[in-house]
Formats: C-alpha cells, sequence, structure tokens
C-alpha cells in the first residue's frame, strides 16, 4: 500500500512540475466552453440546452491531452522496467497512474464546471447534476484512456491514434453525464442517467488496470 | 409498375444496390489482388533459394 | 477444442481452406443471386413501398458488420489465451471487411432513411451505433497498421479487441438509452412479413458466403507472406 501510495504522489508530482498536469487540463476546458459561445452566438436559451453536452465532450477531450504521456515518460527513460520488478503488480501500477491522471485532470474539471457552467446559463439544478456526473464520470475517461495509453504506449506518434481508439470506447460515458443533465433540463428524473454513468465508470475502474497491465506487460517485452 | 421505376424510389433503391456492389465488388478484387501478389512473391523467392 | 487446435495449424489451415473456397465461392454466388431475384419480385410494403427492397442491401450487411467483430473477438480471446499465430492472423484479416460491411450498412441505411425520413441522417439508434462501430474498427485497424512488430501489435490489437467486444454491447446500450431519451425513431420496428422474410435470409446467407470466403483467402495472403518474410530473412 505505501508503494502504491509513493508511486501515486511521484505521479502527481511529476504531472504538476511537467505542465502536464491540471492547469492545461484546467486552460483547454476553460478555452473550449469559451470558445463554443463565440461560434454559436450568445442566445442564452441555446446555450443553456447544451451546456452539458459542450462541457462533457469539453472534459473528455481536456482529459485526452495528457494521457499519452501516462506511461510513456516511463516507458522511455526506464523506470517503468524498475517499477516493474517492485513488489507493485503492473495492475497497481496502472491504477496508481489512473488515480493520478484523475487528479490532476477529471478532479479539477469538475471542481470548475460550476463556474462555466454559469457562462452557459445553466440553471442551478442542471449545474448541480453536471457536477455530480463529472464527478462520477469523469474516472472513467482515465480508466478507458489508460488502456489506450498503454496499447500505444511504444509509439512515437501515439498521442495521434490514441484518440481515434478511445473515444468511441467513451461514448457512453458521454451519453449517460450529458444525458442526465439534458433529462432535468427537460423536466425528467436525472437519476437514470447518473446511475448508469456510475455503472459505468466502475466497470471501467475495475477493469481496465487489467487490461492496461497487460498492454505495459507485451511491451516490457514479457 | 415499371421495374425499374420501383414505385418512385429509384433515386435511393439504385444507389444503394450500386453502392454495395461496388463495395462488395472492390473488396472481391482487392482480395483476389492481395493474394496473387504473395503467391507471386512466394514463388519468385522460392525460385531464387533453388 | 482438440479439433479446432489441428486446423489452426497454418499448414492444415491452407489445406483445409483449398478444399473449402470453391464451394463457399459457389454458394456466394448462387445465394446472392437467388436473393437478387426474391429481392426483386416482393410486392411492395404498405407501409414503405419498394423502399422495402433496401432492406435486402442493408440489414445483411449491418449484421455481417456485428458478425464480424464476434470473430475479431473470439480470435482475439484464442491469441491472448493461446497465443496462436494463427488467431492473429485471422482477427487482422477480418477487420477490413467488417469495416466494409459497416460502411455499407450505414450508406444504405441513409439511402434507406432519405425517403421514410425526408433526411439523409438522422440520429437514429441503428445508425449512430453502425457510425460508432465504424470508429471502433478503424482504431482497431489503425493500431494494427500502427505497432511496427508483429507479435506485439497482435498481442496489442487482440486486447483492444477484446476490450472493444465488452464495450460494443454497453455503446449499443448507451446509444438506445440516448435515442429513448430524444425520441428517435428507427426505420425498423414492428413485425416482418414472411414475404420479405425469405429474401432476406437467403441474402444474409449470401453475405456470409460472401465474408467467410474472402476472409480464408486473406488468411492465406497473410499466411503466404508471413512464409515470404521468413524466406527473404534466410529462415528456412
Amino acid at each position: 500500500m505505501s508503494a502504491f501510495r509513493a508511486l501515486l504522489g511521484r505521479d502527481l508530482r511529476l504531472a504538476a512540475r511537467s505542465g502536464g498536469g491540471a492547469a492545461l487540463a484546467l486552460g483547454f476546458f476553460a478555452l473550449v466552453a469559451t470558445l463554443v459561445p463565440l461560434g454559436i452566438g450568445p442566445d442564452v436559451k441555446i446555450l443553456a440546452r447544451i451546456a452539458g453536452g459542450i462541457l462533457w465532450v469539453a472534459a473528455v477531450l481536456a482529459g485526452l491531452l495528457s494521457l499519452d504521456r501516462l506511461f510513456q515518460g516511463d516507458f522511455e527513460d526506464g523506470s517503468l522496467d524498475v517499477i516493474a520488478l517492485s513488489p507493485l503488480s503492473l495492475e497497481s501500477v496502472a491504477l496508481a497512474k489512473i488515480l493520478a491522471h484523475w487528479f490532476s485532470t477529471g478532479l479539477p474539471l469538475t471542481l470548475i464546471s460550476p463556474l462555466l457552467a454559469i457562462l452557459f446559463n445553466l440553471p442551478p439544478g442542471p449545474t448541480l447534476v453536471l457536477f455530480i456526473s463529472l464527478l462520477i464520470g469523469t474516472p472513467s475517461v482515465s480508466a478507458v484512456g489508460a488502456i489506450g495509453a498503454s496499447l500505444t504506449l511504444s509509439l512515437k506518434r501515439g498521442g495521434l491514434i490514441l484518440p481515434l481508439i478511445i473515444l468511441p470506447l467513451l461514448t457512453p460515458a458521454v451519453i449517460f453525464g450529458a444525458g442526465s443533465v439534458a433529462a432535468l433540463m427537460d423536466g425528467m428524473q436525472p437519476g437514470g442517467g447518473l446511475i448508469l454513468l456510475a455503472a459505468f465508470a466502475a466497470a471501467a475502474c475495475l477493469l481496465s488496470p487489467f487490461a492496461a497491465a497487460a498492454a505495459v506487460r507485451l511491451n516490457l517485452g514479457g | 409498375m415499371n421495374f425499374w421505376d420501383m414505385g418512385g424510389y429509384a433515386a435511393y433503391v439504385w444507389p444503394a444496390y450500386g453502392v454495395s456492389a461496388l463495395g462488395l465488388g472492390l473488396a472481391v478484387l482487392w482480395t483476389l489482388k492481395a493474394y496473387g501478389a504473395a503467391k507471386a512473391r512466394l514463388k519468385a523467392l522460392e525460385e531464387r533459394k533453388t | 477444442m482438440q479439433l479446432l487446435f489441428r486446423y489452426a495449424n497454418p499448414h492444415a489451415f491452407m489445406r483445409l481452406s483449398g478444399a473449402l473456397l470453391p464451394f463457399t465461392a459457389a454458394a456466394t454466388i448462387l445465394l446472392i443471386a437467388i436473393g437478387l431475384y426474391l429481392g426483386f419480385t416482393v410486392p411492395p410494403d404498405y407501409q414503405q413501398g419498394m423502399t422495402v427492397t433496401m432492406m435486402f442491401v442493408h440489414v445483411p450487411a449491418a449484421t455481417m458488420a456485428e458478425l464480424a467483430y464476434g470473430v475479431i473477438a473470439v480470435a482475439s480471446f484464442f491469441s491472448l489465451v493461446w497465443r496462436h499465430p494463427l488467431s492473429d492472423v485471422a482477427a487482422r484479416a477480418a477487420a477490413p471487411y467488417g469495416a466494409l460491411f459497416t460502411a455499407l450498412g450505414l450508406i444504405t441505411g441513409s439511402l434507406w432513411g432519405r425517403p421514410m425520413w425526408g433526411t439523409w441522417w438522422q440520429w437514429d439508434g441503428r445508425l449512430t451505433s453502425f457510425l460508432l462501430l465504424l470508429f471502433v474498427y478503424l482504431g482497431y485497424m489503425a493500431l494494427w497498421n500502427a505497432i511496427e512488430d508483429e507479435t506485439r501489435a497482435a498481442r496489442a490489437a487482440a486486447i483492444l479487441g477484446l476490450v472493444g467486444a465488452v464495450n460494443i454491447p454497453i455503446i449499443k446500450f448507451s446509444v438506445d438509452w440516448w435515442t429513448t431519451l430524444h425520441q428517435g425513431e428507427s426505420i425498423i420496428s414492428g413485425k416482418l412479413a414472411p414475404v420479405f422474410l425469405w429474401p432476406l435470409l437467403v441474402m444474409m446467407a449470401g453475405y456470409a458466403f460472401l465474408f467467410v470466403t474472402l476472409w480464408m483467402i486473406a488468411i492465406r495472403t497473410e499466411i503466404l507472406s508471413r512464409k515470404a518474410r521468413t524466406l527473404m530473412l534466410g529462415g528456412p
């Protein structure tokens, strides 16, 4: 457990220092949220209607930004080999990486989403649903993303095919997340969507460490 | 009713069949071409060896 | 299982597929010819008129699109568990045809939808999941092509193939949930009259045989190319 915590802390510090951490993701997230009204026009009714979807899509894309480096830095400088030799199983390593990625992207995005929701004139109720959906849904972005990152870790230009691989797999998160916000906007109960989202995220977080560990193992030549 | 007219839906029915025929036809051609090329390459290599 | 492994040897596969190919090719031609004849002689549907004939190219393509992914999933599983090189080849060879069937399903679905919905594209549950399936195929093929080392590419693709196999039903479910939320409408609803069922089944069988034929030839191509590559490297 302490090795797990040490790895998690190290990854968080690395993310913060390389500038690939929260600040970059937040900046991207906020910029997309600013560009959309500029592209669509300032009609507050339309903006409130699309806020859930736009912010969810922006959150997924922001999560992708630093994903290709999830294992790659450690792979290139050889520290991944050292980590693999440690008593910590590769599954736990993958889980630590997923958590570190979520702490430096998904969580901060969730925390500022209510601010951006104001820009879109989203009412308080849907804003709360958006916040909850991002809180429980963004871990799945990190989890599914980790599979893609581990599969492409030996590729020099893995960042290019990574979105192609994982975005289709992430559509359920966007559908359930943005859908529960839209449901409340249309006067329906958002609970069903949130439960499905939670189930998807839980399954992703549970299964992805195994897939990611298998992919890391094959890239280490095991 | 005129067969080619497809009850007024000719503009949709025939393109649907056309695209399917084109796609599948190209797949057949491409598959056979790749197979022929692989066969020829292997044969050339085997002849060079002996 | 024993039997399966006997034919999973590249040598045995070459012999077996060589013997089967003439029959599957003949079955393909025969079934599609009969299917086309039956399909064009059906009476117009009372609701859809003659647009119903588009079903005979749309539904088989869509079915094969999903079936080809099933083949990839099974082959990926075999490849990961038993590390059998032939299953890698089989998975890789199925992907382009799966993508093609998906694309044909999308295009014919759109052409079918135009007179029914009045638009080329409707965010209909079926069409939307097929669009996503197409992207899954493209990602799978891109991963195969991106990794140069053959065994690594095969193992990575097998992992992705299985992840996709778990995820595709979830994607389908989420898209269905999404269409009920936004009230989409599907072209295919209600029961199919028996007059339309027969041509459809025959066409589906024809498409299935076409896929199997092309797939076997593609596997043979890959086996021969690998042999050529070993020869070039001075192997046995």
